[in-house]
């Protein structure tokens, strides 16, 4: 629990409005958007010369809460185990910033918060996001905070290619940059994939449209099937045959229809327990912002006096974004001649690895981190 | 944390003898980098910048604790992540024993670099050809392995090289060759091939290749 040294212990999300009616944030798109609150939890302190900040980028579907307990939480923050007293992101050390990003569901405005121009939910009449507007919100809370040029960030999947966004936009900004089992670009399997997931959602009837705020009934069966294959997709056929094997459900096998397989039971399991969590609209405009992230069209990658220094890492059971994804981004990265270190970890457990305890990852974020706090910003 | 545990102290000879070799200032691709202290004292000391590749985990792990961009792949297999003539120096510091493409690996230095470092124990050496004499197959201080346990996969002599070289059209600029000891041999021409335990080749690309 929340005792164990290794732990910041108790936090609490707060909240803070970044963007006004008045003072909106412009997206990629030209639309604008304001207000916009965004809910972040900080952790360790920020140092005099303000030269230890690393900020965590969550993944699709994160939230602001990567570390430490929640009062009467039954388990800690999403990254707890990179994060705290002594972990790769030590706490007495760093400072560390993780907030949840637009578009999301967990505190910071999305398109189920209430427009507060006409007093419904944005629905689908909220605007379309890009990965650099993530990056927009996270500056100004990196502002707001109080915090200059940034020692790092760091973030796994969508969160990968939020710090590799930061980091061609804003290099300035940023001394290190950790892109892990992220993408440069999607294939078209991964599109294929979230086109299936976003199908099930707004062919759900419950959708309606996007308003189902006001039917007080949400797309549940969509939402439910869209995570149920994204997971599939988030581990390895070996860590399900590892996890689960053939193993029946119940004593005996009752063949028909229902859940008779334990794989089966963990599914439907894992799409309840989201459904408690998560919105449909959310996973939408989510999901959407990855497909059309291509950042190497987008930048000019111009030799730089103090370039970035990154870390790229891979998994070699991820078949999500495969290792081939990341070396494309050590290639691009490489060729322009910025510092740029790549693993790929050996792992049974496909994607999903990046949130787990590996002892090859975890020591390659510990030295990172650890030769970035010495070098400075 | 003491930080100075993890900065470069004095370079083994081999190693102080290739930086010797490498331009201040120079971008530098180093194959087989170890934990990489070459690369290490080069950025420190000679305001050089560059890239590692290796594939041990452990010494991986110290490289990224000391700094060095490194990567994490196969030599025989990962050169082609790099582009054309993006580096001026490429180092493979006794490493082209223990891979299994030398000739390729070879061909993509001189496409990446302008100037190449090679590093090679001699297999010619007289007392590998006692050993072979008697029967059994070479060891010695620069190859201390058994042959069924040893990483090193393609011995050659110095004069087999030399014509592999040729063929690939690299000029060797300069030659260093060393005692079984670590003694530098001051000593040209074909009878390094016996009395050389090592040596230390700088090459330049753009020879024009022996067409066979």
């Amino acid at each position: 629990m929340h005792h164990d040294p290794g732990s910041v212990g108790l936090v609490e999300t707060r909240s803070v409005r970044l963007f006004t009616a008045d003072a909106p944030l412009t997206l990629a798109s030209g639309r604008t958007l304001g207000p916009i609150d965004v809910a972040y939890e900080t952790y360790g302190t920020l140092n005099a010369d303000g030269s230890n900040a690393v900020v965590i980028c969550h993944a699709l579907t994160g939230d602001a809460h990567a570390a430490g307990w929640h009062a009467g939480a039954k388990g800690p923050g999403w990254w707890d185990n990179l994060i705290g007293p002594g972990k790769p992101l030590d706490t007495d050390r760093f400072f560390v910033i993780s907030s949840n990003l637009l578009g999301g569901c967990m505190g910071t405005t999305g398109p189920s918060t209430v427009n507060p121009e006409t007093g419904n939910v944005y629905g689908l009449d909220f605007p379309l996001l890009a990965i650099q507007d993530f990056v927009e919100v996270h500056r100004a809370l990196v502002r707001h905070l109080g915090v200059g040029r940034l020692l790092g960030v760091i973030g796994g999947s969508m969160g990968g290619m939020q710090a590799l966004e930061w980091s061609l936009r804003y290099p300035d900004e940023v001394a290190n940059a950790a892109i892990i089992a992220a993408s440069s670009r999607l294939t078209a399997q991964n599109i294929a994939f979230s086109a299936v997931a976003r199908r099930a959602i707004m062919d759900d009837p419950n959708f309606a449209g996007g308003h189902y705020a006001d039917t007080g009934q949400s797309p549940d069966i969509g939402l439910s099937i869209a995570r149920m294959m994204a997971h599939i997709t988030y581990l390895s056929e070996d860590a399900f045959t590892e996890k689960f094997g053939r193993a029946p459900q119940n004593a005996s096998r009752r063949p028909g229809f229902g859940v008779d397989f334990a794989v089966e039971s963990y599914l439907g399991h894992q799409a309840e327990v989201f459904l408690e969590r998560f919105d449909a609209l959310s996973y939408l405009y989510l999901s959407r912002v990855m497909d059309y992230f291509d950042p190497f069209a987008a930048h000019e990658l111009v030799a730089r006096r103090r370039p970035v220094n990154y870390l790229v890492v891979s998994f070699d059971t991820d078949w999500r974004f495969s290792s081939a994804h990341s070396r494309r981004i050590v290639r691009r990265l490489e060729s322009a001649r910025y510092p740029v270190t790549f693993r790929d970890i050996t792992s049974p457990w496909g994607h999903d690895s990046f949130l787990l305890v590996i002892d090859a990852y975890h020591d390659t974020l510990r030295a990172w981190f650890d030769r970035a706090l010495e070098v400075g910003v | 944390m003491n930080a100075s545990v993890w900065q470069s102290g004095p370079l083994r000879a081999d190693l102080a003898l290739v930086a010797a070799q490498i331009p201040d200032a120079s971008r530098v691709l180093d194959l087989g980098c170890g934990s990489a202290t070459l690369l290490s004292y080069l950025m420190a000391e000679r305001g050089c910048s560059g890239t590692g590749v290796e594939i041990d985990p452990d010494k991986v792990l110290k490289a990224i604790r000391r700094g060095v961009p490194i990567i994490e792949l196969d030599v025989d297999r990962s050169l082609s992540e790099f582009s054309d003539a993006s580096y001026d120096v490429c180092v493979l510091s006794r490493t082209i024993q223990t891979i299994q493409r030398p000739e390729h690996v070879l061909e993509e230095m001189a496409r990446i670099a302008g100037l190449l470092i090679v590093s090679v124990p001699n297999f010619g050496w007289w007392g590998h050809r006692l050993r072979l004499l008697r029967g059994r197959m070479p060891m010695s201080k620069e190859l201390p392995y058994s042959w069924y346990d040893t990483p090193n996969i393609r011995h050659t002599t110095l004069v087999d090289l030399e014509t592999l070289f040729d063929k690939l059209g690299l000029t060797v600029v300069k030659r260093f060759t060393f005692t079984e000891d670590g003694r530098r041999l001051r000593m040209q021409g074909a009878r390094a091939n016996l009395t050389a335990g090592a040596a230390v080749y700088v090459l330049r690309p753009g020879g024009r290749p022996r067409t066979s």
